[in-house]
């Protein structure tokens, strides 16, 4: 009879290998566990084993291809049923039936849309093992140990595997198909999955079906200014010991930007505590020179200048994974988000262009678009393109956080509040003004190196603005 | 600079009539019996240990070794049939395995790593039991309790204290067998090794710490681990060591006596640290010439635990033609017996995961059982309703 090898995953949960050669041909008589091919996968070259003792009828890759786990690679001509002592049997037929199911790939999904259950499988026991242990020293025991008869009795295969009946389907109430992370990505969004169509196999409810539920694809702060209605704050029934309020609007859609951000691009955070009072003096003398009549300048402002003279000399946290195109964007030029609160919930409008600009500029751009922000006029343009963004929680007394990357950006940085504090200034403990900066950053895009150096630029240009100097 | 005569240091490999005493000027450090090149040379405190040993116990100790080869080839060869999802080979450790095991009476008590399977083999676990991990059917292999082996670890180094746990227990009851505990280069890094080294030299408990110095953690060489020889470390705690040619079957049996007595005999731990070699793969999954040099792997065919014994069995005139189709018989039935336990294996139950894991009733699991047989029940096949009562 003809039994087929189809490719197993020869790594840990391996989807693909290279047949890199054939060492057989059709006609070929082979043994079991005789090399038939060398095979590439993503871990290592190996040799492929023969499971069957028989003729090779078919090859049916080439060398050179790239093959699925789970496609017959070679047929062969195996003598009677189970093809000799060792031949692959039952298991071996079932294994080939069944889809590969891949370590960290979870179950997997029944082509009929309904999980089926396999039959209870009894195989005959396998036989009796080698000599029993046997006790001490090794004298007595080795030579209690007679020569086992040759051959040990084989175990004869049993098929009952056959797939149980497929459960007829049950009319109603069952759960929506999907999977446990995107069950959760939908539990998140508030998404009831009952309302999203599956597009996956089997109609099962995948990670896109929910966020295109959601709106865009890309739940993006793109999207803020095209949906939004008036957010937040629902139908409040009087005297109710809680309240339920839908979820929509920037909510629903900052909601999906962070959760979106928070489970693609792995985060790392960063803390650094500067002694700022020279940044702070000279803030008050720049707001006090004729140069800066007439313009808000604010620790944000100086902050901003910072970061952008940083982030040319680490241009790898003003870049963007571009997950579909694989490929890694490199921004030469930086829009510079500025988280806002404004009345309907958290915006990230940005000012486009901020390293080209002059302080005065940055200053006016920052105080124009923290006002349409408030006013809530910030227009989609304004909010979409970002590449780096800058929190400032300071402003609501607070030192420290691990900031959530704006979707679509590498780096995060978090400003905390200027407090005065004791802290070590020439040689002794004197009153300083110090702020905590957070930087998150995509793990993926930028290493522990160069987020550490651009944090250390910015701390050590707030501590020391003449640094500067030393940096452009 | 840490030299290792056992090649590591770059020194070339041992030829025939090479003994342990002619490497790197450390060599009375590293017991050895049998040289690479198959001769049987003598020690003066070692010797006594296995002069017991006759010359048929010689072949039986071979067959073991060329057995658990055929195993660990089988099992490779599952693997990449798709009949194992992962298989660690113990190739070119054969020696430890042998010479350690076939030491130890049925009362002691061995806690392993994955790799000793050749001693799973020796102390009488089922040969379809030793894959069914690795073939995905059950969380652990067979029952401790009918072989005296706990199934096998695979967080390095925790079973060094289970060991040590056990072997305390032994000290309660009074009894005179020992505990065993098998690790890797690598696991003495870890805080669970060191710490039960403190415990069981605090409490002077009987356990041996038989640690297979293969070379590699994975892709991470023993002398990035360990700025000093293994088995100095020992010395720290106040533990008694050994550093013995790993691929001597007579060697590690004489240190792995040694050690067992003290520990009988009221004399607590010895730290054994066999010299020996990884020749392949860390596991199916890995490729090790991405990261070692082919030269080392030949310097230490040249010393193959198993060719050394075939050696020294010709030297004595007892490898005949009919010896050696014995050997070749035992090894093919008990690859076919391994085969075919694998591939016939039945699939687990769904319920079954619930067996095993308290050995008294638990609330918490019980209701959870519940919960997941009436799952199971709604999808209209008995076999969730069948199993339910097979479970503990
Ligand atoms: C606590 C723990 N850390 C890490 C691992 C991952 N790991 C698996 S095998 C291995 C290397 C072990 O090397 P060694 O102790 O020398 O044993 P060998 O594999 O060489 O037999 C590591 C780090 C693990 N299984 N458990
Ligand atoms: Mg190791």
């Amino acid at each position: 009879m003809i039994k087929e090898f189809r490719l197993p995953d020869l790594g840990e949960g391996l989807t693909e290998s290279e047949i890199l050669s054939w060492k057989v041909a059709v006609g070929d008589t082979v043994a079991l566990n005789q090399v038939i091919a060398e095979v590439e996968t993503a871990k290592a070259v190996v040799e492929l084993p023969s499971p069957f003792a028989g003729v090779i009828t078919a090859l049916h890759e080439q060398p050179g291809t790239v093959v699925e786990v789970g496609k017959p690679i070679v047929s062969f001509e195996v003598e009677g049923d189970d093809g000799g002592p060792s031949a692959g049997g039952p298991a071996q037929a079932e294994t080939a039936k069944r889809e590969p199911n891949l370590v960290g790939y979870g179950a997997i999904v029944e082509a009929s849309g309904r999980p089926t259950r396999r039959a209870r499988t009894f195989a005959a026991p396998a036989a009796a093992t080698a000599a029993a242990p046997t006790g001490p020293p090794v004298a007595e025991r080795v030579a209690e140990r007679v020569a086992e008869p040759a051959a040990a009795p084989v175990v004869e295969p049993a098929d009952i595997r056959a797939p149980a009946e497929t459960a007829a389907a049950t009319p109603g109430g069952e759960r929506p198909r999907s999977t446990p992370p995107v069950r959760k990505l939908a539990k998140d969004l508030g998404v009831e999955l009952t309302a999203v169509a599956g597009t996956g196999a089997g109609g099962l409810i995948t990670r896109e079906d929910v966020q295109n539920f959601v709106g865009g694809g890309h739940p993006a702060a793109v999207a803020v200014a095209g949906a939004a209605p008036a957010a937040g704050i629902g139908s409040v029934t009087q005297g109710e010991r809680e309240t339920r309020m839908p979820i929509k609007g920037v909510r629903k859609l900052t909601a999906a930007a962070m959760v979106s951000s928070a489970f693609t691009a792995p985060h790392a955070t960063e803390f650094l505590t500067v002694d700022v009072t020279p940044t702070m003096e000279l803030l008050a003398r720049l707001k006090a020179s004729r140069a800066f009549e007439g313009f808000k300048l604010t620790p944000l402002t100086l902050v901003a200048k910072a970061l952008l003279i940083a982030l040319r000399r680490q241009p790898s946290l003003n870049s963007r994974w571009d997950e579909a195109n694989q490929e890694i964007v490199q921004f030469n030029y930086v829009n510079l988000g500025i988280a806002a609160a404004t009345p309907r919930g958290l915006t990230v409008p940005n000012i486009k262009d901020a390293d080209r600009m002059s302080l005065t500029e940055l200053s006016t751009a920052l105080t124009g678009l923290t006002e349409t922000a408030r006013a809530g006029k910030t227009s989609p343009a304004e909010l979409s393109g970002g590449t780096i963004s800058i929190t400032n929680i300071g402003v609501f007394g607070i030192d420290a956080g691990t900031p959530i990357l704006n979707p679509g950006e590498a780096a995060i940085l978090a400003m905390g509040a200027v407090r005065r504090m004791p802290w070590e200034y020439k040689d002794e403990v004197a009153l300083r003004q110090v702020m905590t900066l957070s930087l998150s950053f995509d793990h993926r895009l930028v290493d522990g190196e160069q987020g550490s150096r651009f944090l250390a630029d910015i701390g050590a240009i707030l501590a020391d603005p003449g640094m500067v100097l030393a940096m452009v | 600079m840490f030299t290792d005569e056992l090649g590591q240091g770059g020194i070339p490999a041992g030829g025939p009539g090479d003994s342990a005493g002619h490497h790197g000027g450390a060599g009375e450090s590293l017991v050895q019996l049998i040289t690479p090149g198959g001769e049987r040379v003598s020690h003066p405190q070692y010797d006594a240990w296995v002069q017991d040993v006759s010359d048929e116990q010689l072949g039986f100790l071979y067959e073991d070794l060329v057995v658990i080869r055929r195993i660990d080839t089988e099992a490779t060869a599952l693997q990449r049939q798709g009949e194992l999802g992962l298989w660690p080979p113990l190739l070119g450790q054969e020696a430890a395995q042998i010479g350690s095991a076939r030491s130890l009476r049925d009362d002691d008590f061995v806690f392993s790593s994955y790799r000793e399977n050749g001693v799973a083999y020796c102390r009488g676990v089922d040969l379809a039991d030793i894959v069914k991990v690795w073939r995905g059917n059950a969380s652990a292999g067979w029952d401790p309790y009918t072989v005296n082996m706990a199934t096998p670890q695979i967080i390095i180094g925790a079973q060094t204290l289970h060991a040590t746990g056990y072997a305390m227990g032994i000290q309660n009851d009074g009894a005179d067998s020992v505990a065993i505990t098998y690790f890797g280069d690598g696991a003495t890094s870890e805080g669970d090794v060191n710490e039960a080294m403190v415990f069981a030299a605090s409490f002077q408990s009987p356990v041996v710490f038989f640690c297979s110095n293969n070379h590699w953690a994975i892709s991470e060489p023993v002398r990035l681990q360990s700025h000093i020889r293994i088995a100095d470390r020992a010395a720290g705690f106040g533990i008694p060591s050994i550093r013995v040619d790993g691929n001597d079957v007579l060697a590690v049996m004489a240190a792995t006596r040694e050690a067992l007595e003290r520990a009988r005999h009221g004399g607590g731990p010895t730290f054994i640290e066999a010299v020996t070699y990884r020749m392949g793969p860390h596991t199916t999954a890995d490729d090790p010439t991405r990261y070692r040099d082919a030269n080392e792997l030949e310097d230490w065919a040249a010393k193959d635990p198993i060719a050394r014994v075939k050696g020294l069995l010709e030297r004595k005139g007892l490898l005949t033609g009919q010896f050696e189709a014995r050997v070749a018989a035992k090894a093919d039935a008990v690859a076919r017996e391994l085969r075919a336990g694998c591939i016939t294996m039945p699939d687990p139950e769904p319920l079954d995961i619930f067996k095993h894991v308290y050995s008294t009733p638990n609330s918490w699991l019980d209701r959870q059982e519940d919960h997941y047989s009436r799952y199971l029940a709604s999808f209209g096949d008995p076999a969730g309703a069948h199993s339910e009562e097979g479970a503990r």
